[in-house]
């Protein structure tokens, strides 16, 4: 099994290696997987993310899950008690955010490509759903990044992209067991000296397969029958160990 | 050890679930009550969204409370006529409070209600709870003349019209009284994810001066309509209901429940009180202890949707 899945991957760098040959200052990437399935038993997993490049240079990875609208919430005391009194919405802002990197990201990159990227965790885009001071802007702007860090949702710690030698490289990306489902998009980088010199896109997924995928769908789909269902279970369930404690 | 949580959307140990299901069901055959004023502030504790704790509570109260009161029907200790006028009330206040919690977690304030409420209502009856049974400790030697508490007040409210004769209870009141009840209790069942019996059991003791005996019985009896009202309105019309999260909940609950209505039998009924007090008295302090400390995060977040 193990001889098998280096021998495959063997072949498919050998692949990318003359993929690579092809043009001048490529890089050339695959991930182990494109797709991650959440089962039953899923708490988290890893993807390795291995490529090839044509010469020398700095490798970023960057992943991003798909988009949402989160709503940010501050709290102030009032008589005494914590209540949220303030809110801002952020547009499309990533559910997911991975960076990582051959060397730290500030040495390698300039501020305007971090931006025009999404590179590290504080150019991820956010867009203020209303117009708002720059000081409170960039105060929920950095209450929510808190928040996706500790939900370990985005990533500003990143695990390094890995040389093999000075063409080919490795990094392994990190999802957790809350890892949102959807359309993912992993963006590969090449620099040199500040300047972006090639680049490659992948895109994977995140889906529910087996009984989870089944229930959740059942909740959305058929809520009301859903609902009925769960009140029989339970009381189905109540019913039997109450018999079976009777005979025990 | 890990288990998805498919409509949660989150992963947990199954082992931590059956832990607290068992936990909380041993309470709920002592007591009578649901657990869920315990369960669903410990399941948020671990990590599981207000939301989903409230909706999935509620389908394991409906199964923990079915294997109670077959416990309890067999010695004939449910008083059925009693349980469908609470039950009437109920249903009204419990689809009226899944409504109100829809609307407040649209604003953002459904956790502060939450734990405003629970503050407020479990300190209060606690408090009470507290007094009356080291009262009742203080004068189980003496005779005759007991005093029941200031409650006893209310008994007017025994008077008002559509009286009906509850043999079972031993009395003669008002189903206006019984009914009121259960409305709001049903508002507190759907706001707070809890069947409601720390509430009900009280108020039927000391408000409609029903003989401890078919209180627990005909509580759990009620709350099973209840919550299961409020589990097909949550799954329904919120989609919060996980029912992974609350089989394994149900699955150590049943269990815990049966021990702890056998364990209720040998044990005395002031010192069951007392204790009960005591929990209810604990939870609402650290409720309000959370509610008032500076909290690490000033800042939190919720997805609002999915493009």
């Amino acid at each position: 099994m193990m001889v098998l899945r280096s021998l495959s991957l063997a072949t498919a760098l050998l692949g990318l290696l003359i993929v690579a040959r092809a043009h001048a200052q490529t890089v050339v990437a695959d991930l182990s997987a494109h797709e991650i399935a959440i089962t039953a038993g899923f708490s988290g997993t890893e993807l390795l993310l291995f490529g090839a490049t044509d010469g020398e240079g700095d490798v970023i990875v960057v992943v991003r899950g798909p988009a949402t609208t989160m709503n940010v919430r501050r709290k102030s005391r009032i008589l005494g008690i914590w209540i949220n009194t303030e809110s801002l919405r952020f547009r499309n802002v990533p559910s997911f955010y991975r960076v990582a990197s051959s060397r730290p990201i500030a040495d390698i990159t300039t501020e305007g490509m971090r931006q025009r990227h999404q590179i590290g965790v504080e150019a991820v885009k956010a867009e203020p759903a209303r117009n708002v001071t720059p000081a409170k802007l960039a105060e929920f702007r950095a209450g929510m990044t808190r928040n996706k860090v500790r939900q370990e949702l985005w990533d500003d710690t990143p695990e390094g992209v890995t040389f093999l030698g000075p063409k080919l490289f490795r990094t392994t990306i990190r999802f957790p067991a809350n890892v949102p489902t959807g359309v993912y998009n992993v963006e590969i980088f090449l620099l040199k000296d500040g300047r972006e010199i090639g680049g490659q896109t992948t895109p994977m997924r995140v889906k529910k397969t087996g009984v989870g995928a089944a229930v959740y769908d059942f909740a959305h789909r058929h809520a009301a029958l859903y609902g009925l269902a769960a009140v029989l279970v339970a009381v189905a369930a109540g019913w039997t160990a109450s018999t079976a404690f009777r005979r025990g | 050890m890990q288990i998805y949580l498919p409509v949660a959307e989150l992963s947990v140990n199954w082992l931590v679930l059956l832990g607290l299901g068992g936990g909380v069901g041993l309470l709920s055959g002592l007591f009578g009550v649901g657990g869920g004023f315990l369960m669903t502030p410990l399941l948020i504790f671990i990590g599981v969204p207000p939301t989903i704790a409230v909706g999935s509570e509620a389908a394991q109260i409906v199964g923990s409370s079915v294997s109670g009161v077959l416990a309890h029907w067999r010695r004939g200790n449910v008083d059925v006529r009693m349980g469908v006028v609470l039950l009437v009330g109920g249903l009204i206040g419990s689809t009226a409070g899944v409504q109100l919690f829809s609307f407040l977690r649209n604003v953002g304030q459904v956790d502060l209600i939450i734990s405003i409420a629970y503050v407020i209502i479990l300190g209060l009856i606690g408090t009470l709870m507290l007094i009356e049974s080291a009262n009742a400790l203080r004068q189980a030697s003496k005779t005759g003349s007991a005093r029941r508490g200031k409650l006893h007040q209310h008994i007017w409210l025994h008077g008002l019209p559509l009286k009906l004769r509850f043999p079972k209870s031993k009395l003669y009141i008002s189903a206006i009284l019984p009914f009121g009840i259960g409305i709001g209790v049903g508002i507190l069942a759907a706001l707070m994810g809890v069947g409601g019996g720390f509430i009900l059991v009280p108020a039927m003791i000391y408000l409609l001066g029903m003989p401890t005996s078919v209180v627990v019985g005909t509580s759990l009896f009620q709350i099973i309509f209840v919550t299961a009202n409020v589990t097909f309105l949550q799954a329904f019309q919120n989609q919060t209901v996980d029912m992974v999260l609350a089989i394994l909940l149900l699955i150590g609950g049943v269990i815990g429940a049966q021990i702890g209505a056998r364990l209720g039998q040998k044990l005395r009924g002031e010192q069951l009180r007392g204790l009960m007090a005591l929990m209810v008295v604990a939870v609402a302090l650290k409720l309000a202890f959370d509610l008032i400390a500076t909290p690490e995060e000033m800042f939190s977040m919720g997805e609002t949707e999915r493009h």
